[in-house]
């Protein structure tokens, strides 16, 4: 996933997989900086917020801050009704954009992001569910760099959330424990409990679900780790994406939203032609 | 041992295990000493799913819980559409 010296831009939430990401790689010896999205869903937000500069300050760590109201005159509630669309696929579709732009900004060697085997797992299940096959092509835990998209990598998909849970007990990491009001109802959460019923009474299956896609399927839906269309430059502010104004700027759009600065080098963006499968992956 | 109320007492004072959860934040108190995997299936929680916390560290599934311990219930399960 990574070569010693990279520098990696690590997304953090404030909760446990987040934080027990960035203290593993710290102790590693990987040098991290991490970024967080503020997106003005009410004290949870703010609490979240809390916990993760916490963190950082303990240990002396870089930590960024987006505010999406502040720097972009919208937040998730807003954007969602705005949009009417779901306010995880809003979240989503934002914390995608503003990493990605963050990491290709920073010169990071690689976006980590702390999604576990569990997440992972409820994705496959949504995505089979619906044979979405772009998806599916997409759903590894490394996507190399390209197309105007950073690496990125998702280092604890081989832990459940139970085990980066204990390990910040273990620790002594405090984290947010308190869930996005949200998130009740959406389809990821009635994934996870599916696929955990299914575990209790067929212990391992989550693991091999995921890494049997992995070892023996994934290839079905794609050749190379990517798909499929080129990505365009967004034509408002350069981001990669699959229409002439990307999602974001697209969002920004029926919020009535800042829009986001154009790009700091348009080397940086959208120079290459073969997309390396970075849009979502998942269906909340 | 007197029983008043259905709950033990020795000596004046209240023998039971408290057990403390979230999303609602509640406190519960279950007759000690109790087993781990006992006040989970009481409680209708999956093992998977949470983790048994007393004074900062981990308390493991096998544990037998004595009358007067405090523990904290964690849920373990997050769930956004994306991201962490
Ligand atoms: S639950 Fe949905 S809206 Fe809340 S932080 Fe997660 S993705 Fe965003």
């Amino acid at each position: 996933m990574f070569s010693p010296g990279d520098r990696i831009l690590v997304a953090v939430s404030g909760g446990k997989d987040s934080l027990a990401l960035w203290d593993i790689l710290l102790e590693l010896g990987y040098d991290v900086d991490g970024l967080f999205v503020n997106l003005g869903i009410g004290d949870y937000s703010s609490d979240s917020g809390h916990f993760a500069w916490k963190f950082a300050e303990a240990r002396g760590l870089k930590l960024r801050t987006i505010d999406l109201r502040s720097e972009f005159n919208f937040d998730i509630p807003a954007g969602s009704r705005a949009a009417r669309r779901a306010p995880c696929s809003v979240c989503g579709l934002s914390k995608r954009h503003l990493f990605d732009d963050a990491a290709l900004r920073g010169n990071y060697n690689a976006l980590a992001t702390g999604h576990n085997l569990d997440d992972e797992a409820a994705v496959l299940l949504g995505n089979v569910l619906r044979w979405e096959h772009e998806y599916l092509g997409r759903q590894r835990p490394v996507l190399q760099a390209g197309g105007g998209f950073p690496k990125k990598v998702k280092p604890l998909v081989r832990l459940a959330e139970r085990e980066t849970a204990a390990y910040c007990v273990l620790r002594g990491i405090e984290y947010m424990l308190e869930e996005c009001p949200l998130a009740e109802g959406n389809r990821h959460l009635a994934y996870k409990e599916a696929l955990n019923g299914i575990e209790d009474r067929s212990p391992g299956v989550k693991h091999s679900f995921y890494f049997g896609f992995q070892d023996r399927s994934l290839p079905l839906f794609t050749n190379d780790g990517g798909p499929t269309t080129k990505p365009i430059s967004c034509e408002r502010c350069g981001a990669s994406g699959n229409g002439q104004v990307c999602a974001f700027c697209r969002l920004l759009e029926r919020t009535g939203g800042n829009l986001p600065s154009p790009p700091a080098s348009v080397n940086i963006r959208g120079t290459k032609s073969v997309a390396n499968g970075h849009g979502g992956n998942r269906h909340g | 041992m007197l029983t008043v109320a259905g709950q033990r007492v020795i000596a004046g004072r209240l023998e039971m295990v408290r057990v403390s959860l979230r999303n609602p934040p509640r406190v519960l108190e279950f007759d000690g000493p109790v087993a781990v995997t006992t006040l989970l299936t009481k409680l209708d929680l999956r093992r998977d799913c949470v983790l048994v916390i007393r004074d900062g560290t981990l308390v493991p599934g096998d544990a037998m819980l004595e009358a007067d311990a405090e523990v904290e219930l964690r849920s373990v399960i997050s769930g956004g559409a994306d991201g962490r």
